[in-house]
């Protein structure tokens, strides 16, 4: 090869890098390990993460059940090596999977449209809230204080020096929105109202009544769902203008945070704002239907500094995950475990209330979430409840300064029975 | 590639044909054949103002995104809404069917800074 | 043609969309039985809150599940099948002992939120990876919280605004060379910056004396890839970095290409402030048709407080901790910290190759670009002559006399059996063909496809019919993109109910 090339060494080949900024030693990197070492290597930091715990966390990243074939599927070649099908007469597994996809999503979300996924659902709801500047052109939102503390501070990042002025609504009693905090501060130089559902506490939100709010002062209704388990049984949130949220529960394991899988979901009237790939669905030359990337001149590739948004890359993948997900346990599947979700969660809170002297906080109906308000000390009930074997939910204090001895926990349909017992035992 | 002679013509591959003081306004056949089929045309609204120069919208192929830029100030009187439906008449009829917008012009002299179709064939020749 | 054709016919089934198979009644999964008290659903939550059924949404059986997304993965060119030369991309083998490590149990089930105690084995993995991405940039920090190489821009720029920002002002432009990818200038438009393009020399490279040019105190930073997206080393990095370092200014390097310079010569030692590196491209986690990418920044100790929160610390009994409490950080640029599973298959990966390997990766990649560039340059027209590194970029100048283009090239190549390099890109080149073999291909591949290349190349000039109405192999032809375009459909819709 150096022969047809004309050289003598690979070395001559990097002749444009200048002598001077070479490195003129062997990286300082670990050696190389076999595949045994590997092996080893990982294992050991594996098993140092909490296994063999029950875990109530929650908080954004669920744990549900994940049906084998998921992975045995998600394993082949043809899906995982396979590039953004950018070419799609050799990428019609991946393009038509993408279209069943925004197809599923615009069922359980209600809206006319959805994307062929983002990043995650805290980037998924700054790119809505980007999105409704460019559709509404003003430039104030309010924000319910019950929107994942993560999501919110994610988009105060991202929005920060796009002079977006980014307002918070708080919460009331029930753990609801507080929507005469809404009535008094919308006015119509409001972009939207942006509310989650089940909340950050786990109450499933009005979303309807708040959206007839939004639009009433002109404002567009952003209704994010971070727990997206929640869509098979609850009313969809099909008044809203944007529908975005983490889809994570569908057959994607939460691992450590990421990859998990944005979905954004809005008006056929808005397509042309929304950011992120789109599967269109169209024919070859011959007549045969075939799937294609379509819209593209929002994207930055054509459209550079103009684009609707940076955004590149999909989580495919991840979004080809929910799709087998959803595909594999079907709208009675979805029901049923969304029922499992509330009436375990229900459970764990007749338990708390009746078997201990801690208090629930909020009584407007939840998914799967709840906050319990200690009535003595949080972290030796935590110390007790890890001493058990049990990783106990998220000590609020950190994001909610005002819940200074409470902590959100989740049950899910993988709790049994028993592990919420031995939980409620901790905290007797 | 002829140029209808009866309009003028901007660098950026506008035409306008003006009747008194109103100017209709598209795209030339040379800017069609650079765009490829035209899939979406997003228009301004009746009553927008422009200056001449301003960009007042946008012409989108499969793969590629051209502003338009309007040749004379003015209010835009009438809007060519056909183009939402079918964006492929632009492909079909530049210089008919496919017009844009119409603009009241608010001074009449700002034409004569623009292209005659001679002009612009010659300037078109150079591009290529 | 027989012998340089490796594409032939097999079963390749027909598949309808998922809303058109199965039957009422269906399942591939069932859950355990409900081990609490059973209670009615509309005791527990307001029947109007609960939605009726889902409208349009399939039952199917675990068999339907698995014929119907078989059937589809057999449509798809991937990796495994062979050369994917698609430059500015790094497709290379993603080894198989990465997907297994992360899924481990204890990596697949780790929660984010646990307490530190919990994930010391997943902060050591985190802090591992930052180590030796540090090394191989040569910078001092690393945060892994950007989930692709465009968040890792934007997470990057924003840095550059806050270090300006903490200096008394952030300054109003960045400065793009014209080769620069399309995420770049996105990316500093959603920062508030303002876009100035820097035009290229006549050997590929920034124009120093333009560049000299359009520094000045407004300017924040320049973004530039290096290699650029000709494959060309800038060989005046040192200089263009002197340049904005004389003005207060700081370089962002796309690190998109990496993968040309492993172990041979470092950004940080360059004059970078900060890059992005791309793990799906250099550091072989998966592509996955389109995602999970995985973008993280790399930094010179000056813009480390700015880093986006939590950072991985490290406590004086040497234990891992997140570090929430980062005053001057950027803020998050995403819930929790990163697509870790991408984080695993890169550490095994770097493990795995150890520094004598990386710096083989980097060398094998420049000498298999090199191979393809002196056997193809005779067919295809090379519009810069500079001495490139692990990639090529040709034009189509020779086949457009007759009326062949890039986009006809590489949908000809199908046909033979490959993967099409990327098309059209530089913009600073016409009908760019931009090739990227990666180090992953021995030479037959390579041979194989030169041969297809220049087979492509006789018939655009004997018989370009042929070329222009490929592919004539492929499950469909090429499609109407401009009717897709003009009447988009974009989800399936249930022919019993009305639209809604």
């Amino acid at each position: 090869m150096l022969d047809d090339i004309g050289v003598d060494s690979i070395e001559q080949l990097f002749a444009g890098i200048p002598e001077r900024l070479r490195l003129r030693r062997m990286l300082d990197i670990p050696k190389s390990l076999t595949e045994p070492e590997l092996l080893e290597y990982f294992r050991r930091r594996a098993e140092r993460n909490a296994a063999g715990y029950a875990s109530f966390l929650g908080a954004g990243a669920y744990r549900h059940h994940i049906p084998i074939i998921i992975d045995a599927l998600i394993s082949r070649s043809e899906f995982f090596t396979a590039y953004t099908p950018y070419q799609p007469e050799i990428a019609q597994g991946t393009l038509q999977a993408i279209f069943e996809f925004q197809t599923f999503i615009t069922q359980l979300t209600g809206m006319e449209v959805a994307n062929a996924s983002l990043y995650d659902g805290s980037t998924g709801l700054a790119e809505a809230i980007l999105m409704a500047q460019r559709v509404t052109k003003k430039n104030r939102f309010l924000i319910a204080k019950t929107v994942h503390p993560e999501y919110r501070a994610v988009i105060t990042t991202y929005a920060k020096n796009l002079g977006l002025q980014l307002e918070t609504i708080d919460y009331s009693d029930t753990g609801r929105v507080d929507t005469a905090d809404i009535e008094k501060r919308i006015s119509d130089d409001v972009a939207a109202v942006v509310l989650q559902t089940p909340n950050f506490f786990g109450t499933i939100e009005n979303a309807h009544e708040i959206a007839d709010i939004a639009h009433r002062h002109g404002a567009l209704s952003i209704v994010n769902v971070a727990e997206a388990m929640s869509m098979g049984i609850l009313r969809a949130p099909d008044t809203a203008d944007i529908v975005v949220g983490e889809g994570q529960s569908f057959g994607v394991p939460i691992s450590f945070g990421g990859p998990h899988v944005g979905f954004m979901a809005t008006r056929e009237k808005f397509v042309r704002q929304m950011p992120g790939r789109l599967v269109g669905m169209g024919q070859d030359f011959r007549g045969r239907r075939a799937f294609v990337l379509t819209l593209s001149t929002r994207e930055q590739h054509i459209r550079r500094e103009k684009a609707t948004s940076n955004i590149c890359t999909n989580q495919s993948l991840c979004a080809l995950m929910a799709t087998m997900y959803i595909a594999t346990v079907g709208p009675a599947g979805l029901r049923e475990t969304g029922e499992q979700n509330i009436l375990k969660t229900d459970y764990a809170v007749q338990q708390v209330r009746t078997r201990t002297v801690h208090d629930v906080l909020f009584n407007a109906p939840r998914f799967n979430e709840f906050v319990i308000q200690l009535k003595d000390d949080l972290a030796a009930r935590s110390r007790k409840l890890l001493q058990n074997r049990i990783v106990p939910g998220l000590q609020l204090s950190r994001f909610y300064p005002e819940l200074s001895n409470a902590m959100l926990v989740c049950v899910t349909e993988t709790t049994t029975k028993a592990q919420i017992d031995a939980f409620v035992e901790g905290l007797e | 590639m002829s140029s209808p002679d009866d309009l003028l013509y901007t660098k950026e591959h506008e035409w306008i044909r003006v009747s008194d003081n109103i100017g209709t306004v598209g795209i030339t056949l040379f800017a069609t054949k650079e765009l490829g089929e035209v899939v979406y045309v997003e228009l301004p609204k009746v009553g927008d103002r422009f200056k001449s120069g301003d960009a007042f919208g946008n012409v989108e192929s499969v793969k590629a995104v051209s502003e338009l830029f309007i040749p004379v100030t003015g209010e835009v009187v009438e809007v060519n809404d056909d183009l939402g439906n079918a964006p492929e008449i632009l492909n079909e009829d530049p210089y008919g069917k496919g017009w844009l917008i119409q603009v009241r012009m608010k001074d009449p002299s700002e034409t004569a800074d623009l292209m005659s179709a001679e002009e612009y064939g010659d300037y078109t020749k150079e591009e290529e | 043609m027989s012998e340089q054709n490796r594409t032939s016919t097999h079963f390749q089934l027909n598949e309808r969309l998922v809303f058109e198979e199965g039957s009422a009644g269906r399942r591939g999964f069932n859950l355990p039985a409900l081990d609490v008290p059973q209670r009615r659903i509309s005791e527990v939550v307001d029947q109007g809150m609960l939605r009726e059924s889902i409208d349009g949404m399939p039952e199917l059986s675990e068999v339907d599940v698995i014929r119907h997304f078989t059937r589809l993965s057999t449509w798809n060119y991937h990796i495994d099948l062979g050369l994917y030369p698609l430059g500015s991309c790094s497709m290379k083998y993603n080894p198989r002992i990465n997907e297994r490590m992360a899924r481990l149990d204890g990596f697949m089930h780790a929660h984010p939120l646990m307490p530190n105690e919990l994930i010391q084995g997943a902060l050591e993995v985190q802090k591992a990876l930052e180590q030796c991405l540090a090394e191989i940039s040569g910078m001092d920090a690393v945060s892994l919280q950007p989930a692709a190489g465009a968040h890792g821009e934007l997470t990057g720029i924003l840095m550059i605004r806050a270090y300006h920002e903490s200096k008394g002002r952030a300054r109003t432009k960045i400065l793009i060379p014209d080769s620069a990818h399309g995420t770049n200038p996105a990316s500093v438009a959603i920062s508030g910056y303002v876009v100035e393009n820097v035009p290229s020399n006549a050997g590929g490279t920034v124009d120093l004396d333009s560049l000299r040019k359009a520094v000045d105190g407004e300017v924040a930073a320049i973004m530039i890839t290096n290699p650029n997206t000709l494959g060309v080393f800038e060989s005046q990095i040192s200089e263009i970095a002197e340049v904005l370092h004389s003005h207060g200014a700081l370089v962002y390097m796309d690190g998109a290409n990496l993968n040309a310079m492993m172990g041979i010569t470092r950004p940080g030692d360059f004059g970078a402030d900060v890059l992005h590196i791309n793990l799906h491209k250099t550091f072989t986690t998966p592509h996955g048709g389109g995602g999970p990418g995985s973008g993280p920044v790399a930094v010179r100790k000056i813009l480390e407080p700015f880093l986006p929160y939590p950072t991985v610390g490290v406590k004086p009994d040497n234990s891992l901790f997140f570090d929430y409490d980062r005053p001057q950080s950027i803020g998050k640029m995403k819930a929790y910290n990163g697509q870790f599973g991408m984080h695993v298959r890169a550490l095994c990966y770097i493990l795995a190759n150890g520094p004598e390997g990386l710096k083989e990766v980097s060398e094998i990649a420049v000498l298999n670009a090199n191979y393809i560039r002196a056997k193809l340059k005779d067919s295809y027209a090379l519009p810069y002559d500079s001495p490139t590194l692990h990639e090529v970029v040709f034009s189509d100048r020779i086949q457009a006399r007759k009326d062949v283009h890039v986009g006809d090239i590489g949908k000809r190549l199908m046909d033979y059996g490959f993967h099409p390099p990327t098309v059209s890109f530089p913009l600073i080149v016409p009908g760019a063909i931009m090739i990227e073999p990666t180090e992953t291909e021995p030479k037959q591949e390579l041979d194989a496809f030169i041969d297809a290349m220049r087979v492509i190349a006789r018939e655009a000039e004997e018989t370009p019919e042929i070329v222009k109405k490929a592919p004539h192999t492929t499950r469909i032809g090429r499609i109407d993109e401009a009717g897709a375009a003009r009447k988009p459909v974009l989800r399936w819709k249930s022919p019993t109910s009305p639209a809604r």
